[in-house]
Order: structure tokens, then sequence, then C-alpha cells
């Protein structure tokens, strides 16, 4: 009977509350993260497409070139390389891999951990401990080390970074879900379900799964930021990306030998990955009020405010 | 108590042996040392020689049963790199990761629960905002890149601190500071939400109906209670932090466990990597202990 | 009367929340004399707590506001004092307990440096504190103060943690001592000892009362005036006889018309074909035994309540008959087929008949789906009403049945307010035209004004459609009013069991006595009669 906590007046006009892209557009900090991610985004998918070729195109009289001059075209706006390939082009095109390896990691790990996690969560007391033991072993891997060993054995392509990556990271997974499963099940809907006569299926995509998703989804949009940084650190040891594939990570590699002449090289590649991991860090920091129903209130309260 | 430190302890040593297995298999499979390791005129008997010496020639399970046999005698084998045994330098480079973790890690702990906690006192303030942006921007930004950036300003532009190496305790300060940033930034949110929860808890609410002065109030009341999730945290970067940092150690030229471990996979010597593995999974492992314990001393709950 | 000893003038608070400014008390006023109990009675969302808060200097500034008014203690307004003064009364002058002491109590610190801390806290020494604090462990009553004092608050009992509260509140010896919903988390054979002793500590210091409480039960035992409030205001105020006896307000007159336990006995009318007959149900967790051979039968169009404190197994009961838990060992039989050994199809096809309404609506209904999802998904599980044109009409027919209107259809669980939100839960049982419903505690979260208008509605639908009841509660006055037959649960056994009448007039077993005599009357003159009746017998 606590009196503080005032019921709130239901409002029949709004029967969903705002929608996300509005409440969205309210938190400034979070949708520029949005805009910077989906540029991003659209970098990783066309950028090879458009401007594969200059990325790769040497032009000895560009090497090295210092940043901020138009002399030489816009391509050139952010320096040259050592090779004389323009930065900014080959910037534009790394984010192809380097999204591409995040992206399949975090999809994979996502998809992997999850499903053990439901199970694990929802089955029988012995295939949840096997599960969690498993989970217990992985986690107490030292993952950078697997990952440098395993690579160096199975050879250094993108899909043997994925599957590195991707099984350091499904414990983060399994263990979110199946904490959460464990949670939800006791809930009086579901327990009523059951009583209506709901099966395991219907239990778990009708009731389970709803509730449950928000908080995958806020999870990993966290974990690919982490899992960004170890690729381009994996990249920057030698035994991530090779050339002529690139990743900030390996350019970053490839400019350190020049950190004394052209700081450029290493610079930009570098800032690149914090930015995109900053806006992930942001969005998944906003996500996580917006996603929660006894959190949301939060957001929606700034229209009273602003407007 | 005794319970979960057992449970701990089997997961491990499953993890450990399985690591141990892959990595020995798996190493064995990355081709031949003897070509590595003999100068490139070495004849095909010299090369024979050098993996009769060595075990090289024996079918891959007799290797294993060997290795672990010699295991179990506490012999981890030679550093064919080094021609000594593996264990001691492993150990060697842990008299410097070790001090570097424990630096590093005061450090961390120290100023995220202060900042954490100021940040929480003072929630949607100028402190706030500022403590959230640095940690966000700390936890986001890729460590290797924090070096160079900062050799590049401190060492080359200003010229104030050493590139690397380890002579002087001025060496120290640029791998201290960059492996500070990330979990720095990781554990200050921690605290900070945790702290938040921990002052709306309802027995603050006795508290300040008892008359518990604002001090008291904080640092008595909701501090121990808004550390119990932190400890965890804490935990995770400790470990991930004995693992040896790989990347810090290997730019700043740090004789550590990390750089060691690179430099031997690089170069196939598994005596050391194995080694190396086996003495920081039980670094781990310890320290995994000290949290539980940490975690049942801060909470009675756990100790009953 | 004396002298006031505390005074709240005119006190008006705003809460200014995401959805805009709600006045959680207006001009409210109430005083308290040395020696007197004054309850301050209320729903929930009447703001009964707010001025107590304000009080104590616990509303968090913002989201609350003290928009006007003042409140007086020797002289001066405490809305006014500096914070260092105001933090100086609290705990020493003016004490305050809470409804929920396992988590007003600090779980990382034994109980007895929490107890000493009221001391210490203001200045006295620590060895003072710690006679004090034994004294007062062993005045509320628990044996062994010295390990006590050693123990955290989760090693003790709900109502043992009440009584260190209590304790604790009385180190200083306030003059003022708040008691917010002190009982309402107890059981009621615990509640009648929790109120017995406040009552006696009373007595012995001489100090004011305040008491904040939602059960009219509670006002008769134990107040000298109250203070009924509703929607942040103060409708009625005077003796806690002349309000009971005399209501002069709307609101209060509802209110008393609605306390339980009050209208006539039902009488069994004939025989009815047996429905649900459980034999020797067996249930324990390790060493816990949560059932022991319970057996039950149930006729139709009958309503069987099993009433019980917590930890009784009644619950366990109704969720091992669902098959929510497997049971240990004997059956349930469901028109003659054991729901326990049945198999998943089977079982599919019993679990139409079968439906439950759970304790707390907020949380039986899925907060993704909306009324009309809510209630028709009874018919996707059981693949009835394949014509989903038809749906709708029997959705909006089952709302009306209900008492809701159609346009409640399309809205979420938490657009309603409690009592709507568990005639949705009955809703969505009728949908499947069940031939049993399973009650477990389905009014015990609602205010006492909804909860008369739930019975109704569920007494209603037994007569209209003849469905059979299993009512689990703990509540012996709504026990009263709705059940035909009664089984009283102690530690997983029935002790006794009965036609209601003869439950509630001629009680055999001693644990159902002691159950009747601390289930408070909503009368004050009963519960003075019952009190003297005890002090001579």
């Amino acid at each position: 009977m606590a009196d503080l906590s005032l019921a709130k007046p239901a409002n029949p006009s709004e029967p969903r509350g705002p929608s996300l892209l509005s409440m969205l557009w309210r938190d400034k900090l979070a949708f520029i993260s949005a805009v910077v991610l989906i540029l991003i985004v659209l970098f990783a998918l066309f950028g090879p497409w458009l401007l594969g070729d200059m990325a790769i195109k040497q032009n000895l009289r560009g090497r090295n070139l210092p940043p901020f001059s138009l002399d030489r075209g816009w391509q050139f706006f952010l320096g040259g390389d050592s090779l004389g390939r323009p930065m900014l082009a080959r910037l534009v095109v790394a984010a192809h891999s380097t999204i591409l390896i995040a992206a399949g990691t975090v999809f994979s790990a996502l998809l992997v951990g999850a499903g053990l996690g439901l199970v694990a969560g929802y089955m029988g007391k012995t295939t949840s401990q096997v599960i969690m033991r498993l989970a217990d072993v992985i986690m107490s891997f030292p993952s950078l080390l697997i990952a440098v060993v395993v690579l160096y054995v199975l050879g250094p392509s993108i899909p043997n970074m994925i599957l590195v990556l991707a099984i350091t990271r499904i414990p983060i997974y399994l263990r979110t879900t199946r904490a959460e499963v464990l949670e939800v099940r006791e809930r009086m809907f579901v327990q009523a379900a059951i009583v209506m006569g709901a099966n395991h299926g219907r239990i778990i995509v009708r009731h389970i799964l709803p509730v449950v998703a928000p908080t995958l989804v806020t999870i990993a949009t966290l974990d690919f930021a982490f899992v960004m940084l170890a690729e381009s650190s994996l990249s920057f040891l030698g035994i991530g990306v090779q050339p002529p594939e690139i990743t900030w990570g390996l350019m970053v590699a490839q400019g350190r030998p020049y950190l004394n002449t052209a700081w450029w090289l290493a610079f930009w590649p570098g800032l690149m990955i914090v930015i995109t991991a900053l806006s992930l860090n942001l969005l998944s920091n906003w996500m996580r009020v917006a996603l929660d129903p006894a959190q949301r209130w939060r957001l929606e309260s700034r229209k009273t405010k602003n407007v | 108590m005794t319970k979960m430190i057992g449970q701990r302890a089997i997961a491990s040593l499953l993890s450990l042996l399985g690591l141990m297995v892959l990595v020995f298999f798996l190493s064995r499979l990355t081709g031949d040392p003897a070509v590595l390791f003999l100068p490139i005129d070495a004849t095909e008997e010299m090369k024979q020689q050098f993996r009769a010496l060595h075990g090289l020639d024996l079918p891959l399970i007799e290797q294993f049963g060997r290795y672990v046999w010699d295991l179990l005698h506490l012999d981890f084998g030679e550093s064919l790199r080094k021609a000594r045994p593996a264990i001691d330098i492993v150990l060697e480079a842990y008299a410097w990761t070790l001090p570097l973790a424990l630096i590093t890690m005061s450090l961390v702990v120290v100023a995220a629960i202060v900042l954490g906690s100021l940040a929480a006192f003072n929630v949607g303030g100028f402190f706030d905002r500022l403590v959230s942006i640095i940690s966000l921007v700390g936890a986001s930004a890729p460590d290797f890149w924090i070096a160079i950036v900062a050799i590049v300003v401190f060492s080359l532009g200003l010229g104030w601190l050493p590139t690397s190496g380890v002579g002087t305790p001025w060496h120290w300060i640029l791998p201290v500071a960059v492996l500070f940033i990330r979990p720095f930034g990781l554990v200050v949110q921690v605290v900070r939400g945790s702290m938040l929860s921990a002052l709306a808890a309802p027995y603050v609410k006795t508290a300040r109906a008892k008359g518990v002065k604002n001090l008291p109030l904080i640092f008595v009341h909701t501090l121990r209670n808004g550390m119990l999730p932190v400890i965890t945290v804490i935990g995770d970067q400790a470990a991930a932090m004995l693992n040896g940092a790989v990347i810090v150690e290997t730019i700043f030229g740090f004789p550590g466990i990390g750089k060691l471990m690179i430099d031997s996979i690089l170069q196939r010597d598994f005596n050391v990597v194995l080694a190396a593995i086996m003495v920081t999974a039980i670094a781990i492992f310890i320290m995994n202990i000290l949290i539980d314990i940490a975690y049942g001393l801060l909470d009675p709950r756990i100790r009953h | 009367m004396s002298e006031p000893l505390l005074t709240v003038k005119n006190l008006s608070v705003d809460f200014h929340t995401a959805r805009g400014t709600v006045h959680a008390v207006r001009n409210v006023s109430w005083s308290v004399s040395r020696g007197e109990t004054l309850a301050i009675l209320g729903e929930s969302g009447s703001g009964k707590s707010v001025s107590a808060n304000a009080v104590m200097n616990l509303l968090d500034t913002p989201p609350a506001e003290i928009v006007s008014g003042e409140i007086l203690y020797e002289g001066e307004d405490l809305l006014r004092v500096s914070y260092e003064k105001h933090r100086a009364l609290n705990g020493k002058k003016i004490a305050m307990i809470f409804q929920d002491p396992l988590g007003h109590l600090n779980p990382v610190y034994t109980v007895g440096w929490q107890i000493m801390e009221m001391m210490t806290a203001h200045g006295r020494p620590s060895d003072l504190a710690r006679t004090r604090a034994l004294e007062l462990i062993a005045r509320v009553g628990l044996p062994d103060p010295e390990a006590a004092m050693r123990k955290y608050p989760h090693q003790f009992s709900g109502g043992q943690r009440q009584r260190l509260m209590i304790a604790m509140a009385l180190m200083l010896k306030p003059d003022i001592l708040i008691a917010d919903e002190p009982t309402t988390a107890l059981d009621v054979t615990i509640q009648a000892e929790v109120l017995a002793l406040l009552k006696e500590l009373q007595a012995e210091t001489g100090m004011a009362l305040v008491l904040i409480t939602h059960d009219l039960g509670v006002v008769a035992e134990i107040a000298d005036r109250v203070v009924v409030m509703n929607k942040g205001e103060i409708v009625e105020t005077g003796t806690a006889r002349d309000v009971y006896h005399a209501p002069q307000h709307a609101y209060t007159q509802k209110l008393i018309a609605a306390a339980p336990g009050k209208g006539e006995i039902r009488q069994l009318d004939g025989a009815a074909p047996l429905l649900l007959e459980a034999k020797n149900l067996c249930k324990s967790y390790g060493k816990f035994t949560a059932l022991r051979d319970v057996s039950l039968t149930l006729a139709r169009g009958q309503s069987l309540a099993v009433v019980g404190e917590s930890g009784s197994g009644k619950s366990t009961l109704a969720r091992t008959i669902l098959r929510l838990e497997q049971a240990d060992s004997g059956q349930a039989l469901w028109k003659g087929r054991d729901l326990i050994a049945m198999n998943a199809r089977d079982l599919l096809e019993c679990r139409r008949e079968i439906q439950m309404v759970f304790q707390d609506p907020t949380q039986s209904l899925n907060p993704r789906m909306s009324v009309y999802q809510l209630i028709a998904e009874g018919w996707d599980i059981h693949k009835l009403m394949p014509d989903k044109s038809k749906r709708r009409a029997r959705v909006l027919e089952l709302l009306e049945q209900v008492g809701l209107s159609p346009e409640h259809a399309d809205r979420y669980p938490h657009q309603f307010s409690g009592g709507q939100r568990q005639r949705i839960a009955i809703a969505r049982a009728l949908a499947l035209e069940p031939e049993l419903i399973i009650c477990d505690e389905a009014v015990s979260a609602l205010d006492v004004s909804i909860q008369a208008q739930v019975i109704a509605l569920l007494d209603g639908l037994r007569q209209r459609l003849g469905i059979s009841f299993l009512f689990i509660a703990h509540d012996l006055g709504v026990v009263r009013d709705f059940a035909d037959t009664v089984i009283v649960m102690k530690a997983g056994e029935i002790v006794e069991r009965g036609p209601t009448a003869e439950i509630f007039e001629a009680p055999q077993h001693d644990y159902t006595q002691r159950l009747l005599a601390a289930n408070l009357d909503p009368d004050p003159d009963v519960q003075a009669a019952r009190r003297a009746a005890l002090t001579h017998g």
C-alpha cells in the first residue's frame, strides 16, 4: 500500500504511448548516435562499390600527404597513406569488413546464445547445468588469447574471425537469456498461460520472448562495440584481417611505423572506431530505458518539459 | 560459500583441461618448429636431431601423454626459443605483469568508486554528465589507439615520457594510464547505477527517519550495499588484466605475460604458451576466490 | 483531550510526475495528543501516507512539492526548520516504522547494530545503546536478545522483524510513533500480537501513535480517533466509534458497507453431483512439507474456501490440482479422472474446464497484449471459435458480463485500475466456459470497496452460470461472505472442515478458534467487547 506510487492516469488517446521514433527524436544524443550508425552502415554497404577503386589506387605524389587540404581533391581531405592512397576513401571502404565481422559475430553469438539460454532456462535442471558449466568454461578462457591461438592455426580469414569471436561472446547472451527466462517463466502471466493449456512453443514465442527480446537487443548493441574493439585488436596484432582486405584496426597497425612523420595514418581509423563504439554505447544506454516498459516514462516525460 | 568455491574450482579445472588440450593439439598443427628454429640451410639430419631432442618426432598422442605426465611432476618443459625451463620464463614475465595489473586496478577501483558515487549523489547535474561522458568515451576507445595517440603526444610531441621499455618509473606512466581507461569507464558506470538504486532503497528511508546524518547515510548505509554488484565487475576486469595486457605490453615493449604469450605463439614456442596459460588460469582462479570472499564479507545473506 | 502534541495544518502536496502534476493531498489537517492513537484510514492512492512522510521530512522534493501548510511540533513549524534541526528530531522525538520490515532494514548490518544506531546517531554512547537495545529486544518479545543482536534481518520471520523495528523506534523514547501499515504484510494472528504490543508500549510510555492503515479492523482494534481520506482529501474525522456507527460522508458509508464478513451466511442447499475430489495429496520441497495427506471434495455449483496463513500450503494445493506443481503422491479426480496422472492431451481438455484467477492482476495479465488478445488467447489454444468474426462479438459480451465496456477491448492492462484488471482476468477465465474457477487470493490485493464488487461479480456468475469455485484466501471476512464450505489449513494439513456457518459459529479446532479470534472486526464495539472478554477470561 505504498501511497507514494501514484496510479498513473489512463490515457486512452495514446494507447501505447508515443512511438519509439518520436522518443528517439527527443533524446538528442541518442538520435545523433543513431544517425551516425546509419551513416556507417551505409558506408559498409555501399563503400566498396562506390569508392573501392579509388581506395586502392596508389599515387606516389600523394604519399603521406598531410590532411585538411583540398588541393588534390576531396578524397585527400584527410590526407594520403604511405602509398599515396586517399585516407578518406580507405576509411569508408574499411567500414565494410569492420562492420561485417562485428555484425556477423554479434548475430551468430546472439542466435546461439539466446537459443541455448532459452533451453537452459526452460528445460530441466540437468540440461541447464550442463549448458551453464559449458558457459563457465568459455568464460574463464582468456578470450583474446584463445582467439590468437585459433586464428594462428586456422589462418586469419573473416569467417574464422567471426567464428572465434562469436564463441567467446556466446556466454554473455546465454547467461542473460537464461536469467531472464528463469525470472519471466515464474511470472503470473506465464503461469496463467500454462493453466489455460498453452504449450511450450506458445509460451516461449508469445509470452517469454517478447519480454526478453528488448534486453537482448540492448546487450547486442553494446556488444557490437565490444566485438569491434576485439576485432581491431586482433587485426592490429597482425593475426586478424589480412591485406588487401582492410579494417580500421588494420589501418591503425599499418599507420604505426609512420607515427613520427604522418600521425594521421593511425589517428583517423582509430577515431572512426571511437565514434562508432561511442554511438553504440549511447544508443544502448537509451534503449535500456526506452525498451523497458517500467522505465519508459522517464523518456516520455521529457515531452511535458520541452513542449 | 565452500560450495560456491568448489563449483568454481571445478569449472576452472575443466576450462584449464580443455584449454590445455586445445592449445596443445592446435599448436602442433601449425607447422614444424624445426624449420623455424634452425637456420635455413639446416640439413634434414639436423632437423631430425632437433625433433628427436624435443620429442617432436613421436606420435601426437604420445607427445601429449608425455606432456601431461611431466606436468603432473610440475615440469612444464623447456622453451625452444631460449633453451630454459618454460616456467621460469613465465614467472619472470609475471613479475612484470602483476605489479602493472595491481597498480592499475587499484587506481581504477579508487577512482571509479569515488567518482561514480559522487555522480550518483549529483544525478543529472553537471558532474554526473561529465563522468558519464568520460566513462562512455573511455569504454569506447581501443587501447592500442590510445597508446599510439599517447606516444605521439607525450613522447614524440612533448618529449616528456619514454616511448617504450621498463628502466625507470617514468616508463610505467603511459602503460598504466592507457590500461586504466577502459576498465575505469566500465566500472564507474556500474558504481553510479548501483549507488543510485541503493540510495532509493527503503532502508535508506528508515535511516533518514532515524535521524542518521548524511555522511554515514551515504558511506555506511548505502556504499556497502552499492558495492555488491560492483565487485563482480571489478573481478571481471582484474581477470582480463591478469590475462596480460597483450596490446599495451606489445606497444610499450613491456616484458609482461601478454607480450610473452604473443611472442611465443608467433614463434611456436609451445611449452612457454602452455605454461603461461596454466599460470594465468591459476592466477585468475585465486582472484575469483578472493572476489567470492569479498562478496561474502560484504553481504551476510551469502554467508548464511 | 489535552493540548495536541503534533498538528498538521492545511497541508497540500503536489507530485510532479511524468504525466503531469498530481495533487497528492489537499488541505489536510489533523493533530494527535499525548497518549492518543490516531488512525489515518484510506485506500490505495488516497494520499494517506503523504502527510506522515512530510512530518518525517521523507518526501523527495522533487518530485514532491509542498504547496502550503504547516506542521507544528513544540511551537515550531517542521516544514520551516533547518535540515539539521529536523534530522535531530527524527527518531529522537518522532519515530516511524514501516509496512515491509525486510526492505526497511539494511540487509548487510546486524539488527543489533541497526537498533543501537538509533542512539549512536543522536550522540549517545554505544554501551548505553547496547544496554537499552538488549532491554527493548526482550521487551518486544524476542527470545535470547544477545543472540538476536548478532543476527541479520533475513534470519528473522516477518513478525519478528516488525518487533525489531518497533524496538528500534522506541530506543530514545519518542513522543510520537508513526506506523505506516505496520501489520499489512503479516498474518492475522501475528497482526493481533503486534497491535497488542504497540498498545502496551503506548500505555507504558504515553507516546502518541499515528497509525496509517487501509484496514477498518485495525482501526476498530487500536484507534481512538480516525481520519478518513479519499483522493487526497480528508472526508471525515471523529472517534473510531462515531465514524463506524454514524458515518457522515458518502465515501465513509460506502467503505463501511463494503467491509466483508457482515452479510448472512449462506446455507448449503441440497446435494449436487461431485465435480472435483482430491485424495491424499502430498507435496514436499526438500525437508519442507507443503501438503500432507490433503483431501477435499467439491460439488457442482458450490464454492469451497481454503483458508490459512502464509506457509499453510493453501496455494500449493491449488497449484498441484492445476498441475503447476507435480504432487508427490495422491490423486485429484476431475469428474472421476485423475488430473495428476493424466497425459498431456487429456490434460489440455480438462484445462479448458478449469480456469484460474490469480492474486495480482497486474502480473497475471501479459502487459504486451491487448484486452482482446488476452481474452481470445484461450480460443487459440483450444482451437475454439474458429470463425474469427464472431470472436469480437463474444469478447464484447464477456466484457459486459464482468462490468467493463466495449471500448476497453483494444486497451492494454496498464491503462486500467486494479479492480478493472481483475475483471479482465475473470473475463479471460469465462471465455473458455469453465465449470470450475480456482481463485488464488483473487481479491486480497484489491481495496475493500473494489473487493466487495468483485466478490459480488463472482457470486453472480456462480448463480447464473452454475460455475463452481475453489476459493483460496486468508481473509476470513471474504470467505464468510462467499463460501458454502470451508477448509482450514495449517502447516500443510487440514485441521478443520465444514459448512461455513459451522466453522464461523462453532469452530472446533483450537487453531480455527485462534484464527477467528485474531480476525479483526470492523466494529470498534465488537473489538472492545472481545478485549474485555480476554482480560476477564
